[in-house]
């Protein structure tokens, strides 16, 4: 039996991709093309099977303790390995250590399963490149930085995934460097996630600053303990606020989003591993690691909320103008984060994750059939040149469907209970320092809500007991208009989504072909290594969300059993415990089953409005999108081209990056080498003029100077006296 | 009859020893220089002589022997060196021994 904290299998995990990149990078070249192919998939599989078998560990060692009211709660508690001794100067301490609780185990098995299954696709798509191992090689490196960063013990460790995973991105995006258009996509990618980056960097110098620590285990403490949150209250916006300006970064969230569109560039197989799977959601991922310290500062959430709620619509509305099939999709990723990042500021953290895991299902399943699409077109993107692939590519078009009905939210498809959670999420949106008008008598001490001097009052007293369960109570303003505002933005996102995914499908798929005679008569479906893939993602797309029903259903109908209708939550209840502790209530009350319902409904009808207007539209009148496009044309351009953002950033960024670096040249070039440098230089040389005609060579002379300073030291110290 | 006093004695010193820097300063010669620093030692000399008979010890006294040893030394090797300015430039004046300027 191995110890808990010695459980080296986590080391194994990593180490298995970083092997698969250093054979492949170092002698792939040489190496027959099959084993290749064998060594990038064999590395994953095998960390997928330890990773199977450490979370096997972690529920074996899960201890079930029952709680006051006499329910079993199971404590999953964490696994960890400390590898070495890393950085030690001082009081500073850090260890290269890895550590599994069940959100990492959740991001293990997205990582290395849906890893491994786009391996197993980039096979048959990459078949042809001839710097195939160099592809193989990256996309290992990349697995091995982003199992860095979700096994991390500690924020370094995790740092450290997080730029990795940042420089497989540039590396991959650009694999196809002579083409200068991608080269340029991987460098666009790369520097708006320095932005990012930086940001992160600056909220852990202030976490460290304010806790002496960046392990996550005791960072926790600052959540549970009532001198510890006194400590950490004040700052906690400020380092949530930095972190989130880095999620937005590596996340592709407003503003800093313009680089995932871009990203497109790359293989087909990497946008779905990398920019819908896995790297794109660590943001989300590590807010929810640091879920207490977010739920701390309720303005940040707001603020969290929004950029992700206005994220999610925008995006949308572009993905509805573009023609290129690839990019739909990408802007279709940007807009579903926007729903994780709604989620994580509305304190849903639950929700966020679920979203995260059937995002990675159905979205890198519909990368991958867009892939097999390409392949199968000769490289073409553009969807006015496809349609009515149905027939020739069964398979594609089938599992694709699948994706489509799981994205838009289709009853039973796993889309549908994520996006209902986050929209239930986000209408009964409350925070126990956003609740109003009631006063606590906790203790000795009588608090008001909304004063953070409670905060750690009632984190320590738990606040379930202390707000009379049952009735609605009042939020103030901030919350409520979040609240609303999110709610009503997500449904109408919702009803987009289901638009331009069907309009895509619809174009792709149905209709007349419209490709020219000569990619007709090469039309065929993907060979058996991408199908494969596909089939596996388009049963977890379809069975993924079956582990978290709304709770009207699993309480009200008593179906499914809340074992596994509501396994889901149990399995992350103890990780956002503190959270929960903070809005276990809603603020329509503890049960509201009315209004859950009516989350799930709005939602419903968006989605089926959406299938419904684009069948009526691409199916049934195909004329229509043509007129309406006439109609509005000015601002139909204005969002096909993106809202000019990336004009404008050019503009402000780019162009202004150049004339400062303008500015900086005169003041380097006249300032500090003119005055400055040369300045001192000039000045020496002509003091050495003037002075060297002291210099003579007369021994006479000197002994003068030599008597001269004797006589003048001699009047001084006669003056002195 | 008159009687020297301690300060006789120093002012004699000092107006030998300004002899000598002058004599250093001004002259060309190199002998006369010479000459003019085996001045301002014997000044010197006499100061530290002066000294001792008005404090009534010996350490002066024995300063006076070092200084007449160091000159003597001194006179050796700097005739010397005079010597060979003179076979290298035909002349001992020292305003054309200036090799060493920049």
């Amino acid at each position: 039996m191995l110890y808990q904290d010695q459980f080296y299998y986590l080391g194994l995990i990593v180490l298995m991709p970083l092997i698969g990149a250093l054979i492949n990078g170092i002698i792939g070249a040489k190496l027959p093309r099959k084993f290749v192919d064998v060594i990038a998939c064999g590395s994953i599989l095998m960390s997928f099977f330890f990773s199977l078998i450490s979370i096997k560990a972690l529920v074996e060692n899960a201890t079930h303790v029952k709680n006051a009211e006499g329910v079993v709660e199971t404590v999953y508690g964490h696994l960890s390995y400390t590898a070495y001794h890393w950085i030690y100067a001082g009081d500073f301490g850090v260890d290269l250590a890895f550590m599994l609780d069940p959100l990492t185990s959740l991001l293990l098995l997205l990582i290395t399963g849906v890893g491994f299954l786009i391996h197993l696709y980039s096979v048959g798509y990459m078949a042809d490149d001839p710097s195939k191992w160099r592809y193989f090689s990256y996309l290992n490196l990349f697995c091995f930085a982003m199992l860095l960063l979700v096994l991390g013990k500690n924020m370094l460790v995790t740092f450290i995934g997080w730029e990795g995973v940042g420089l497989c991105s540039y590396l991959l995006i650009g694999f196809w460097y002579t083409d200068d258009e991608k080269a340029a996509a991987g460098q666009k990618a790369f520097i708006v996630n320095r932005v990012g980056d930086f940001a992160f960097l600056v909220g852990m110098f202030i976490l460290y600053y304010e806790t002496q620590t960046l392990d996550y285990i005791q960072l926790k403490e600052f959540a549970t303990n009532a001198a510890l949150i006194q400590q950490i209250a004040p700052v906690a916006w400020l380092i949530v606020l930095f972190m989130f300006i880095g999620c937005t970064g590596k996340s592709a969230q407003i503003p800093l989003y313009v680089w995932l569109p871009d990203a497109m560039a790359g293989p087909t197989p990497v946008s779905a591993l990398i920019h819908a799977a896995t790297m794109v959601t660590s943001g989300v991922f590590l807010l929810s690691r640091l879920n207490w310290l977010v739920t701390i500062s309720y303005e940040v959430m707001a603020v969290i909320a929004w950029v992700g709620a206005l994220t999610a619509f925008f995006a949308a509305t572009i993905a509805i103008t573009q023609n290129d099939i690839k990019k739909v999709l990408a802007y279709s990723t940007v807009s579903q984060l926007g729903y994780m990042f709604l989620a994580v500021g509305v304190g849903s953290f639950t929700a966020a994750v679920f979203h995260l895991m059937t995002h990675a299902f159905f979205k890198a399943l519909m990368f991958l059939g867009s892939g097999s699409v390409i392949h199968a077109m000769h490289h073409e993107q553009d969807m006015r040149k496809m349609g009515g692939l149905k027939k020739y590519m069964p398979v594609t078009s089938k599992t694709f469907l699948v994706g489509c009905l799981a994205i838009s939210g289709f009853p039973l498809f796993s889309g549908f209970f994520s996006k209902d959670a986050i929209l239930w999420g986000a209408l009964s949106n409350t925070h126990v320092l956003g609740v109003v008008g009631a006063q606590e008598q906790i203790g000795d001490i009588t608090v008001m809500r909304g004063e953070p001097s409670a905060v750690a009052q009632i984190l320590t007293t738990k606040p379930l007991e202390l707000i009379s369960a049952g009735g609605p109570v009042d939020v103030n303003w901030l919350v409520q208009i979040t609240s609303w505002g999110t709610f009503i933005l997500a449904v109408i996102t919702a009803g987009m989504t289901a638009f331009y995914m069907f309009r895509l499908y619809f174009m792709t798929f149905e209709g007349e072909c419209r490709a020219d005679e000569h990619t007709k008569a090469h039309l065929h479906e993907s060979p058996v290594s991408m199908t494969i893939p596909l089939t596996v993602l388009a049963v977890l797309s379809l069975l993924g969300g079956l582990t978290g029903w709304p709770h009207f259903i699993v309480h009200g109908l008593h179906f499914p059993p809340e074992g596994f209708g509501l396994f889901f939550e149990h399995w992350f209840s103890e990780l956002f415990q503190v959270t929960n502790d903070y809005r276990i209530l809603t603020r329509f009350g503890a049960h509201a089953y009315g209004w859950e319902a009516v989350a799930t409904v709005s939602g419903l009808i968006a989605g089926l409005s959406g299938i419904g207007l684009s069948w009526y539209m691409y199916m049934k009148n195909p004329e229509i999108p043509g007129l309406i496009q006439e109609r509005i044309k000015a601002l139909h351009g204005f969002v096909q081209q993106k809202y000019k953002v990336d004009e404008f950033y050019g503009f402000v960024f780019v162009k202004g990056s150049i004339k400062s670096g303008e500015g900086m040249t005169f003041f380097d070039k006249y300032i500090l080498d003119g005055v400055l440098v040369n300045g001192a230089a000039a000045l020496m040389a002509t003091a050495g003029r003037i002075l060297r005609h002291l210099q003579s060579g007369n021994v006479q002379r000197y002994a003068t100077y030599i008597t001269l300073g004797v006589v003048l030291a001699l009047v001084a110290l006669m003056l002195r006296m | 009859m008159f009687e020297p006093t301690l300060t006789h004695y120093l002012i004699l010193a000092a107006i030998t020893f300004c002899i000598g820097v002058f004599g250093v300063m001004v002259r060309r010669n190199a002998i006369t220089l010479f000459m003019c620093v085996e001045l301002m030692l014997n000044s010197v000399n006499l100061t530290f002589i002066t000294f001792s008979k008005y404090r009534v010890d010996m350490d002066g006294h024995i300063f006076g022997f070092f200084v007449m040893a160091v000159a003597a030394a001194e006179a050796a090797v700097g005739l010397a060196i005079i010597l060979h300015l003179f076979r290298h430039k035909r002349s001992v004046d020292v305003e054309r021994a200036d090799a060493l300027q920049l």
